[in-house]
């Protein structure tokens, strides 16, 4: 038990220090933290036994929704465009997840990738509002109403963006483990029976899939305010599937799986893109592929399978 | 007097085969209903009619006076009708522990998003539940590893977890190994008599109806047949040849 | 909208739906048969697409009469079909008929995934344009309207011909029939000497051909840029989702339905167009959830 948590822990601290450390590494973590606040929506939504091809709407509604506060509020501080993107992520959530969580499989994912396209398409064509392809910018808000230089704000979002991992995290696995959670992983399991409990599968799923919208907005408002401008790429199947991508790799189901696999996949992105950018959609379908058919625990079976192996060889040698 | 389940000339067919005609019946808190019947006779139709899962063509279902015809099997369960299945309807991916913990999170409409489920005070409960079905070692055991016996045993724990009114089984021994029978049903009906629940249970063991059931009712090719006590209708030549004859 | 308008958008509406039509057609009988959507249908449909244009262009540049796009079209298809869709069947699919549904819907997006950057690697990020095909045919008058024999012809007669061999393959045919009792039940299927394996490669191979014989045919009409088969696998998927998953003439119905709507919407509110696509699909999906034409699964309990 104790070497399970050793690592976790030594890992937490390295990452606290990377501003002081390795500043060079920390707009590139803090995007990875972003990302895998966002790839938790989609682990939640995993551990009901569905996917989802289209949740980059909500990463992109929040990121819009923080762009359009600060351009209707000019000097808007961070917590409001923080507030209004959420809000605007869980509203869509909650009406988009009113249409589709009456759906499964087949129909669940690809409903979902349906409505990430529609956005994107009034994204690309209502371009007087929405600026377009070329998208719109969200100026360097004020922190607690205090100007800040760029080098203090990318401090100030890598350590927001941590403690909203972590924050969200804790309580994305709490609420796994909660009542709630529960009835929502019998989605998965038996949904006859969910029903003759007097529960209804539709309102427990919608529960879910708001929690994972949520995360998904989170995620992209931090993207978008680190960044400084979005544009509909961030509504685009790519990032869905990049998301689903990272779920996967960090291991189907594993809330601390989307947060590792979320830091590998940014890391080995920024430097494999240098001769893998034109094949990059390539080189994801084929490690999903060897994922899904040769190690479907993703990182986190992996890890616990090399703890495990620890933890016996342990007790054979006590 | 108001009955506890009553059904009203129910009607249903599906393509050719007439599964429910003419169902007229009435059952009455604290007498445990036995159906009995050949294979296709519409008794397991007849829970799905009284559960909102199917609805008839005609006719009408009253749970305590009251029209359920209309109502989903969802809200049918929230009013206290519970449901054991002949094919186990568990989560397989959590333990009988959980499984019944889920049941009493429905059942209280446990909404603590960050208390763990298995924290609840629920739990004991439910332990003295698992208890009284003799399933207390298998608690922390995934459902899907369990025998077919003991997942029967929970998909019933699960449906009393939810404290109903009325339980309808589905054969609720079927699965069990023949020597085990008795003693199993031995163990439901203590429980079911500790939880003052009324069992509406379909059988095809007749050595159980005869034992466990107040009233016995016939079903043959969607229609009641004859009912009575269970000396009576097990007596009757029809039975011995329609029913008990196909069984043995 | 005057009649000329009118007319414009009918046809407009009917060529596209032909064209939705045999991709969609494809991707529901894969479903109906196989009970798995292949995300990657889009991609074989851009793939066919291409492969048409190139060859055309090739042809062409050989100093060979533009008559034989028409063969090419053919052949792009079947290549499409027995190249990378046998491939497929056999080294992917067949591994995971027995997993959970989200590893086969995980799956099948991802040869989607690798399958659009094979398309930039060997076709580039250009736009390409080939129209000798309809350039071929010359246009039909029709009242006010000039309208291209290619597509107010030819296509609508290719989707036609399609819904009513497939309807007399199936229905008629020892072969149709072995593959509807597969669908219906696979293990009696096989124990009465169906080979299950073969009716599903084939079934696979037939349903890729149709994607690429969808791209093949409309490469004459439309630039072809990366991105194409993206659009397509949603838009097929919300014909075959309106029309209830595995139904092949209900899928021609909605083809055309959706088809109409979105040349209708192009004429009146263009920005509209790629929408009403969807809005049609949810307006349907909101009334009947199992599709126009499907029939709602019962789950015996």
């Amino acid at each position: 038990m104790f070497i399970r948590i050793t690592i976790p822990t030594l890992l937490l601290m390295v990452l606290a220090l990377v501003p002081f450390v390795a500043p060079g590494m920390q707009v590139l973590l803090t995007l990875a933290l972003a990302k895998g606040i966002a790839v938790m929506g989609i682990t939640v939504l995993l551990r009901s036994g569905q996917v989802s091809f289209g949740h980059a709407l909500y990463f992109a509604i929040a990121a819009y929704g923080g762009a359009f506060t600060l351009m209707l509020m000019p000097g808007a501080d961070l917590i409001v465009v923080f507030v209004f993107g959420i809000i605007a992520a869980v509203l869509s959530g909650i009406i988009v997840g009113l249409f589709v969580a009456r759906y499964r499989f087949i129909f669940f994912a690809m409903l979902n990738l349906a409505f990430s396209m529609i956005f994107w398409s009034i994204l690309e064509k209502f371009y007087h509002y929405t600026g377009g392809a070329d998208g719109m910018r969200l100026p360097r808000p004020t922190v607690m109403w205090i100007e800040l230089e760029r080098g203090a704000y990318e401090l100030v979002m890598f350590y927001l963006a941590l403690a909203l991992a972590l924050g969200l995290g804790w309580f994305s696995m709490r609420w796994l483990d909660s009542p709630t959670g529960q009835l929502f992983r019998t989605i998965k399991t038996n949904e006859t029976r969910l029903q003759y409990l007097g529960m209804s599968p539709q309102r427990v799923m919608l529960t879910g899939y708001v929690l994972s919208a949520l995360l998904c907005g989170v995620g992209g408002i931090i993207m978008g305010l680190v960044q400084g401008v979005v544009t509909p790429e961030y509504a685009f199947w790519v990032r869905s599937g990049e998301m689903v991508f990272i779920a996967v790799l960090g291991g189907a189901g594993s809330v601390p799986g989307a947060l590792v696999g979320a830091a590998i996949y940014e890391i080995v992105r920024t430097y494999a893109s240098a001769f893998a950018g034109d094949i990059w959609q390539l080189v994801l379908g084929t490690f999903l592929l060897i994922i899904i058919l040769f190690a479907p625990g993703g990182i986190a079976g992996i890890y616990s399978g090399v703890m495990d192996r620890i933890a016996g060889k342990k007790e054979e040698g006590e | 007097m108001t009955h506890l389940l009553e059904t009203k000339g129910l009607e249903i067919r599906f393509g050719g085969v007439v599964a429910a005609d003419n169902i007229t019946l009435q059952i009455d808190a604290g007498k445990n209903l036995a159906i009995i019947g050949p294979n296709g006779a519409g008794k397991t139709t007849f829970l799905n009619i009284c559960t909102g899962w199917l609805k008839p063509a005609s006719g009408k279902v009253y749970f305590e006076g009251r029209d359920v015809t209309p109502l989903s099997p969802r809200a049918i369960t929230r009013l206290g009708v519970a449901r054991a299945f002949q094919i186990p309807q568990l989560f397989t991916e959590h333990t009988a522990l959980e499984n019944l913990l889920i049941a009493t999170a429905a059942r209280d409409r446990l909404r603590n998003p960050i208390r763990a489920l298995k924290d609840t005070r629920q739990r004991a409960e439910m332990m003295h539940l698992l208890d009284m079905i003799n399933c207390t070692d298998a608690a922390h055991q995934q459902v899907d590893e369990l025998s077919e016996g003991q997942r029967k045993l929970i998909d019933i724990a699960v449906a009393l977890a939810l404290r109903p009114k009325l339980l309808l089984m589905d054969e609720p021994t079927s699965g069990v190994a023949s020597s085990e029978k008795f003693d199993v049903m031995e163990i439901l009906v203590k429980a079911l008599a500790e939880a003052e629940v009324t069992a509406v249970f379909v059988e095809h063991d007749m050595g159980i109806v005869e034992r466990y059931a107040d009233e016995v009712a016939v079903w043959n090719m969607g229609k009641i047949e004859l009912r009575g006590t269970p000396q009576e209708v097990l007596e009757h030549p029809d039975v011995i040849r329609d029913v008990i004859g196909e069984v043995a | 909208m005057n009649l000329t308008l009118f007319l414009l958008a009918l046809f407009d509406g009917i060529a596209y739906a032909a064209l939705v039509f045999i991709v969609a057609v494809g991707l529901t009988l894969i479903f109906g048969v196989m009970r798995i959507l292949n995300v990657a249908h889009g991609s074989l449909y851009a793939m066919g697409a291409y492969l048409t244009a190139s060859l055309t262009t090739f042809i062409v540049a050989a100093g060979l009469p533009p008559i034989f796009a028409f063969p090419c079209m053919l052949v792009s298809a079947v290549l499409i079909g027995a190249v990378i869709g046998g491939p497929l069947e056999w080294l992917l699919l067949r591994r995971i008929y027995h997993k959970p549904e989200v590893l086969q819907l995980l799956v099948t997006f991802a040869i989607f995934m690798i399958l659009e950057d094979v398309q930039r690697l060997v076709w580039g990020t250009q736009p390409i344009f080939q129209s000798a095909a309809l350039q071929l045919l010359g246009n039909v008058r029709v009242f006010s309207v000039n309208y291209t024999v290619y597509q107010l012809i030819l296509l609508p007669m290719v989707a036609v011909a399609l819904l009513l061999g497939l309807r007399f393959f199936l229905r008629r045919t020892v072969a149709g029939k072995l593959i509807v009792a597969t669908t219906e039940d696979r293990e009696a299927a096989q124990a009465i000497g169906i080979d299950a394996d073969k009716v599903f490669l084939l079934t696979f191979i037939v349903g890729a051909g149709l994607a690429g014989l969808g791209g093949a045919l409309a490469s004459p009409t439309t630039s072809i840029l990366p991105g194409i088969g993206a659009d397509m696998i949603v838009l097929s998927f919300a014909v075959v989702a309106t029309a209830g998953l595995g139904q092949i003439e209900g899928a021609a119905l909605t083809a055309l339905l959706i088809g109409l709507g979105r040349s209708f919407a192009v004429y009146v509110w263009p920005e509209t167009q790629v929408l009403v696509p969807y809005l049609i699909m949810v307006a349907v999906l909101l009334v009947r959830p199992e599709g126009l034409f499907g029939s709602p699964a019962a789950r015996k309990i």
